[in-house]
Parts: structure tokens; C-alpha cells; sequence
């Protein structure tokens, strides 16, 4: 939960840019420039040579006319990112390339790198000679993860509403209770959720992930701050009942939309690797669920979304990586082996509060993530090799 | 305490990388080209030669600039990093075999040699730092690129407790590895002290030794972590004496007569294991040494409140020329007799031990304030020997009972190390007669 956007769109995006770059597009500009969409942008303007062109390998040539520097968007009729360029200076150019499929978009350019851009619809036709391959083992992947991060979405909804129903009777001992439960689809699948980028910082943000200028008292929302009221304040009051409310509003907004995730196998592999990331960085040290101390929970949680991302890439990476795979495998069951240790039993979420898990474990832990992290982080590169 | 063993040595003029025979390859730098120094076999050549260092700084470095940026031969008979001329930083780190499996351990330290070879020689490691994948994360951090390759070496240490029941190791325990008594005053951290590894790096540019070890940690990730490290910013002795020796956070010389590296007799007899202490189970030692790391605490600021009289007392020697007491100049043989019974250098003289002489390589280091707006800071002490028990435990053991600088230090943290000997070549690996 750092509040920040990263991953599943980006990723995708890349993901998608990348077959394209790797395949030396930089080098070859002479020959490929036939396809190319010609793109002036200017201070107050956003050219674009052609509004239709076939669906598939898209290459933007950029050139800034303008005064100030400038960034280009190709972006999905509802504003996420397909691929984008920043920091093109003025004077300079630069070549953007995505793959897309047939359907509607938007080009932005966005003069001194602010405010929505200026920008132009276009439109992809056909199925485009330059298609992307995929292979079914990879479409398959990336299905049963879209079925996983739905079901995780559905699932949660009910668990939420145990929690906030408790906070709405007044009940603190009930709603201390359902906390940590009601956050493991979340937790499972947070690369995703985290694409949207504004439903993580309404339901997932800690206090000191509030901007400057945020007033706590009005625009701190979400489990945290409740996890806060039941902890460190124990009383639940009308605005922890306001809050419980829109929690579950937040998050019914979240498993309606996280069907239209874009989700690409390189996106899953290196949300994989996020989800370590937020174990290494927030639940190790006992930040993310400072009033609660559940943070084994979360990390439990987290290394289940990312284990399931990898198991369904495995058929792919196996391919290319065998040895990869082997040392993921033992490496994430040597992590769940670990976090065992702090759970009398298996198929239970009650994990150990953090606060009595001591410096050397807490280290035994972190070891534990760098040895799964760092292997991960080599995922994506066997994936789309 | 601070260079125990001040005296610890003879006169010698000298210096230089030479240490490591054999060293030879003079592996072409190149991260950063070394265009302009004449490459680095030259440049180390040209001061080896001559002893004409030209010194900068108003003649207070013991680098001359055409070194800095040299490369230093990874391969040859001994380590690198031991006799080598003394680098301006250090970053040491010493870490936890996390793995039970012998053959991993063994293909993690193949692993390291090859980044070890690559990265003193200013290369990046495995594939570099940009140009692959985009989609997945470079082999090289990067944070080294455009940098030269500053002198870095990477020295390696196996800890007592590698040679527990874990790696069938047990029977190849030397008897010179053995545990550290408790001197009186220790006040040892666990968590900042022992380990199953080391890995010393010393750069000119800190920025290349915490690279390197960032990258070993990296490539060692579910195989070892680290246990602790400590950055060092300044050398406290130095193996190049024609040059000034540097001074400590207390404002002394100290260290005055380390071991040079171009003393080939007293390293081979104070440094370098061979015959008697290679024999048998300690067969894999020969050409090796050992490395004793401790952490002392420094008390500056009651330091600096001390009469200036007293401080030259403590120590045995003035604060401006470094003479000891009684006489004119740094170098000057100290007469002993003439000091205070409890001054340091007196403590620490080889005359006071037996002859026990070590080769220094520490540097003084700072974490910042201790949350009481005290400088944490003090000196980090690297110690090279032949054999400990002749070495570091008899010079240890006068001084902990009785150096009047006990007041002003306390040892925080400590580790001993069997460093083998050098990778001879491509082919070889750090360790590989232990695990033979």
C-alpha cells in the first residue's frame, strides 16, 4: 500500500512495449518508419499524422515543437495507461511503441507534464498484420489470474462487510476481530488493486501516507484508520460508522472495476514480485498494521497472491527457465514454512501478533523475502524470453 | 583502542600492491576506462618502482593520483586487499550461510569470484547495468558505471562457525581459528559481530566498494544474508609507510610501523599462513592469513576534553610529528622504557609481546550521532596475522588490561576470519581447496 501507482497497468504496458523495443525498433527506424503515427506536440497543440491505423504493432514517432517539455500518452478510452513517454524535451524526439488490439484510444500530449494534455482520438482497426503472437499457454495464464483476482474480489466484499457491520453495531471486541480477515483478498491481490490508482489510497492508506494539506480527521479513510479507532482509541464513534460505510463503497467500486484490469503475463510476474516488495518494505518492519500488529497476516497473504501468480506462469517460464522455477519453488515453500512457525494451525489466518516476534526473527523473515524477492524479480524476464 | 600494535613493526620504506605475487593479469580496466592513467599494471609498476610517490594534499595522502583509479590484479598467490597498498574506503560486510545445501554454498562462492574478477577490474557484473530486458532488473546496479575502477579489491573470509556440522567442514577447522577470549572491557554486540563469511572491500571511491558489496549481497540473496557491515572513511594505518601515516578520530598517528607491502620477509613471517600453520586439516591455508575485525567505540567527545599533556602521555607520542616520547621524529625507534607504563604505544609494542606483529588495515568509521547527540564513531580495526594466538590475542591481552587509552575506547563488536589464500586464475574459485 504505498499509495503510489505502480505496477499492473504500467507494467502491462511496458510489457507490451517491450517484444517491440527489445526487437531492436530503435535501430531499424529507416524501415519501420512506413507504419509510424507522426506525432508534432507543440505547447498548445497535439498533431497526429493519422487517426486509423491497423490494430497490433503501433510506433508514435514524437517530435516536441515546443517550447517546454512534454510527455506522450496512448491511453485506453477510460484513461489507463498503454504506453507512454516522459521528458521529451523541447527540440528532441522520440519513438513510443505499444502493442494494441483493435478498439478505440486516446493520444496526449501533456505540455510541461501536467493536467489531462491535449489530446486526439483514434481508433485501431482489424486485426492488423503485425498482431501480436501470444501463446495459448500465456493467454491461459493470464484468464485464470483475471478469474483469481475476480473471486478474491467477491470473496472479500462479505468479510468486509462482517467488519464494518461490527463497527456500525459499536461492537470493537467483534470488529478487532474480522479486521485482518477482511483484508486478505485485498492483500492477495494488491498489484491490482493498486492500478487503480484511486482506490488504494481511500481504503489502504497509513496515515503518514496522506499528502500534505490532507487533514487526518477528514481525509483519512479506509481500514487503517478504523484499524486505528479499535487499537489505539478502542471506542468507535458516528465517523468510524461513516467510515465503515464508505469502505464498503470504496471497495464494492473496486470489485466492479477489477474485471477491466489490463493484466498481461509480464504484469503478473512482476506483481508478483510487488507483492514482495510490499512484504520487504511494509509488512517486515511492523508499519503496515502498527495499532493491529496482523502484519503476518497480510504477509501471508501477500506471498499467496504472488505464489499464485507463479504458479500460473510456471508452464511458460519452465520453458525457458527450468532452473528459475526450481529455485521459486523452494523458495517459496521455504517462506511458508517460516510462516508457519508463527500459526498453531495451517489452515487458519491467525497468525502471531507482530509486536512479539522478535529482532532476530523479524530478520529470519526479511532474509527469508530477499531469498523469494530476489529470484522473482527475474520472473518476468523468463516469462517473455 | 586504536591500532593496538602501533609498533608492531620494523622500519621499512616501501610499498605497494606487490603483496599479492603473482598478481599479474593486470585485468584491463574498463568500466571506467582507465584512458590517461597508462593502465593499471603501469600505474601500480611506476610506483612500485620507484617509491617516488608524488603526494597531493599538501603531501598528507599516501595515494598518488595517477593510483586512484587504477585497477588491483585480482589473481595471484595471496589475496588481494591484504598487503595491497591501503585503499581510502572501506565497506566490510560479513554474512549468515543461509543455505544447508554444501553445493550451493560452493556454486554461490564460484559465483562471487566471477563478479569479484569482474567487478575490480571495473566491469560490470554478469550482463551490466542497462541494455537488457527492459521488463526485468538489471544484473548490475549500476551505481558504479562511468566510475574507475578505484583501486577495489575483494578479500574473503570463512568464520569459525562455517566450520560447524552444515558443510562437512568440521575436520578442516585450523587450530589457528580459534574462538576469541573475552578481553575485559568487551562489550560485544551478537549483531555486530561474528559470521560464517567476510567480504572485505577497500576502494578509493567509496561508492565502488559499497557497489561491491551491494552486488555480492545481491547475488547472495537465499543463499547467505548479511549479518552486519560497517563503512570506514578514513585509513588508520597505512602499508605504504614512505608516506605520511594517516591519523585516527583521536588525532594521532597510530600505526606508524605497520608492515609494509613490499616487505616480503616480515610478511612471509608475520602474515602469511605457510608450512607448520598449512599442515594437515589447515593444508587449504597455505598462502591464506588471518583476519581479525573489531569494532571499538570511540568516546571523542571526553577525548577532546583531555589535557593535550595527557593525550601524549596516553598514547606515548607527541600529536604534531608522531615522535614518540623522548624524540624528534615520527620514525624515530621509540624508547620504551621512556614512556608511561600504561601508554598505548608501549602496550603495544612488539617488545612488550613477544614480538607479536600484525599487519593493520583499519579505518575509522562513523554511523552518525547515537541518539544522546554523541558521535557514534571510532575505529574499525582489521588485523592481518600469520597465526592470532602469536598475534592479535597477545597484543589484545596487554592492552585490554592496561592501556590508559581503555578510558577513551570500548570494543563493540567482533569477528575472526580465515582468509585463504588468492585465486591463481580463471579457473579457480575463493575456497576452493577448503571445499576440494
Amino acid at each position: 500500500m504505498r499509495a503510489v501507482r505502480l505496477t499492473v497497468v504500467t507494467a502491462a504496458a511496458t510489457a507490451a512495449t517491450l517484444a517491440a523495443v527489445t526487437g531492436c525498433t530503435q535501430k531499424s527506424d529507416a524501415k519501420s518508419e512506413d507504419g509510424a503515427v507522426q506525432v508534432i506536440a507543440k505547447d498548445d497543440s497535439c498533431e497526429v499524422s493519422k487517426k486509423d491505423f491497423p490494430a497490433g504493432h503501433l510506433k508514435l514517432n514524437v517530435e516536441n515543437r515546443g517550447s517546454k517539455v512534454t510527455e506522450v500518452y496512448v491511453l485506453y478510452p477510460d484513461d489507463r495507461i498503454v504506453a507512454e513517454r516522459e521528458n521529451i524535451g523541447p527540440g528532441t524526439k522520440a519513438s513510443i511503441t505499444a502493442e494494441i488490439k483493435a478498439g478505440d484510444y486516446e493520444i496526449a500530449c501533456k505540455p510541461g507534464m501536467k493536467g489531462d494534455g491535449i489530446r486526439q482520438k483514434v481508433t485501431a482497426t482489424g486485426a492488423g498484420a503485425a498482431a501480436v503472437k501470444r501463446s495459448p499457454e500465456m493467454d491461459a495464464a493470464v484468464a485464470a489470474y483475471r478469474q483469481y483476482v475476480q473471486a478474491q474480489a467477491d470473496a472479500t466484499l462479505p468479510k468486509v462487510k462482517v467488519f464494518t457491520d461490527a463497527v456500525r453495531a459499536g461492537n470493537v471486541e467483534a470488529a478487532k476481530k474480522a479486521y485482518a480477515d477482511s483484508r486478505i483478498g485485498w492483500e492477495r491481490t494488491e498489484p491490482v488493486a493498486e492500478s487503480f490508482g484511486d482506490i488504494d489510497p481511500k481504503v489502504d492508506v497509513r496515515e503518514d501516507g496522506l499528502e500534505a494539506g490532507q487533514d487526518p480527521a477528514k481525509d483519512w479513510t479506509g481500514w487503517h484508520r478504523l484499524e486505528k479507532a479499535l487499537w489505539q482509541d478502542k471506542k468507535i464513534g458516528d465517523r468510524e460508522k461513516q467510515l465503515a460505510d464508505l469502505l464498503d463503497k470504496d471497495l464494492a467500486d473496486w470489485v466492479k472495476r477489477v474485471g477491466k484490469a489490463d493484466i498481461t503475463p509480464t504484469s503478473m510476474a512482476n506483481g508478483a514480485k510487488e507483492l514482495l516488495d510490499e512484504v520487504a518494505t511494509g509488512k517486515v518492519t511492523g508499519e503496515e498494521e502498527r495499532y493491529s500488529h496482523t502484519d503476518l497476516v497480510d504477509f501471508k497473504a501477500n506471498v499467496e497472491g504472488a505464489q499464485k501468480s507463479f504458479e500460473l506462469l510456471k508452464p511458460v517460464a519452465s520453458k525457458n527457465d527450468p532452473q528459475l522455477v526450481a529455485e521459486l519453488d523452494k523458495q517459496f515453500a521455504a517462506l511458508n514454512t517460516l510462516l508457519d512457525k508463527y500459526r498453531t494451525d495451517k489452515t487458519s489466518y491467525v497468525f502471531t501478533s507482530y509486536e512479539k516476534v522478535g529482532k532476530e526473527q523479524r530478520k529470519e523473515l526479511s532474509d527469508g523475502v530477499n531469498a523469494l524477492a530476489e529470484p522473482l524479480s527475474k520472473l518476468a524476464a523468463a516469462v517473455v524470453k | 583502542m586504536s591500532e593496538q600494535s602501533s609498533e608492531n613493526s620494523a622500519q621499512s620504506t616501501e610499498r605497494t600492491g606487490a603483496g599479492q605475487t603473482g598478481a599479474g593479469q593486470g585485468a584491463a580496466p574498463s568500466r571506467r576506462s582507465v584512458i590517461g592513467w597508462g593502465g593499471a599494471g603501469l600505474a601500480l609498476g611506476a610506483v612500485a618502482a620507484g617509491g617516488t610517490v608524488a603526494l597531493t594534499r599538501g603531501g598528507d595522502a599516501t595515494v598518488p593520483v595517477a593510483e586512484s583509479g587504477a585497477a588491483v590484479p585480482f589473481h595471484g598467490a595471496h589475496q588481494a586487499g591484504i598487503a595491497t597498498a591501503v585503499q581510502d574506503r572501506l565497506h566490510f560486510a560479513a554474512f549468515d550461510v543461509k543455505t544447508k545445501d554444501r553445493a550451493e554454498l560452493v556454486q554461490l562462492l564460484k559465483d562471487w569470484t566471477r563478479a569479484a574478477e569482474r567487478m575490480t577490474a571495473g566491469h560490470e557484473v554478469g550482463e551490466g547495468a542497462y541494455g537488457g530486458l527492459p521488463e526485468a532488473p538489471p544484473d548490475d546496479t549500476g551505481e558504479a558505471l562511468g566510475l574507475k575502477p578505484s583501486r577495489l579489491t575483494l578479500t574473503i573470509g570463512f568464520g569459525p562457525s562455517l566450520f560447524d556440522g552444515r558443510f562437512g567442514l568440521a575436520g578442516k577447522r585450523p587450530g589457528a581459528l580459534v574462538d576469541l577470549p573475552k578481553f575485559p572491557g568487551d562489550n560485544l554486540d551478537p549483531a555486530r559481530s561474528g559470521g560464517d563469511l567476510c567480504v572485505q572491500a577497500c576502494a578509493d571511491d567509496p561508492q565502488v566498494a559499497v557497489h561491491a558489496i551491494r552486488n555480492l549481497a545481491r547475488i547472495g540473496f537465499g543463499k547467505v544474508a548479511v549479518r552486519w557491515s560497517q563503512l570506514g572513511f578514513g585509513k588508520t594505518s597505512s602499508t605504504t609507510p614512505d608516506a605520511q601515516t594517516p591519523r585516527n578520530l583521536f588525532g594521532f598517528k597510530d600505526g606508524t610501523r605497520n608492515i609494509a607491502g613490499t616487505e616480503t620477509d616480515r610478511l612471509a613471517k608475520h602474515v602469511w599462513v605457510a608450512g607448520k600453520g598449512a599442515e594437515g586439516p589447515a593444508a587449504w591455508m597455505d598462502g591464506g592469513s588471518y583476519l581479525v575485525a573489531r569494532r571499538i567505540r570511540m568516546n571523542v567527545e571526553t577525548w577532546d576534553r583531555t589535557p593535550l599533556a595527557e593525550q601524549e602521555d596516553i598514547f606515548g607520542r607527541d600529536k604534531k610529528e608522531g615522535a614518540p616520547v623522548g624524540k624528534a621524529k615520527e620514525h624515530d625507534e621509540p624508547f620504551l622504557k621512556a614512556m608511561k607504563p600504561d601508554s598505548h604505544v608501549r602496550l603495544a609494542h612488539p617488545d612488550t609481546n613477544g614480538g607479536a606483529t600484525i599487519l593493520r588495515r583499519g579505518y575509522s568509521f562513523t554511523d552518525g550521532t547515537d541518539g544522546l547527540g554523541r558521535l557514534d564513531a571510532g575505529l574499525f580495526f582489521l588485523a592481518y596475522q600469520r597465526d592470532v594466538r602469536t598475534g592479535f590475542i597477545p597484543v589484545q591481552t596487554s592492552l585490554s588490561r592496561s592501556d590508559a587509552l581503555n578510558e577513551y575506547t570500548q570494543h563493540v563488536g567482533s569477528a575472526l576470519f580465515a582468509i585463504p589464500p588468492g585465486v591463481r586464475d580463471k579457473d579457480d574459485w575463493w575456497g576452493r581447496a577448503l571445499f576440494a
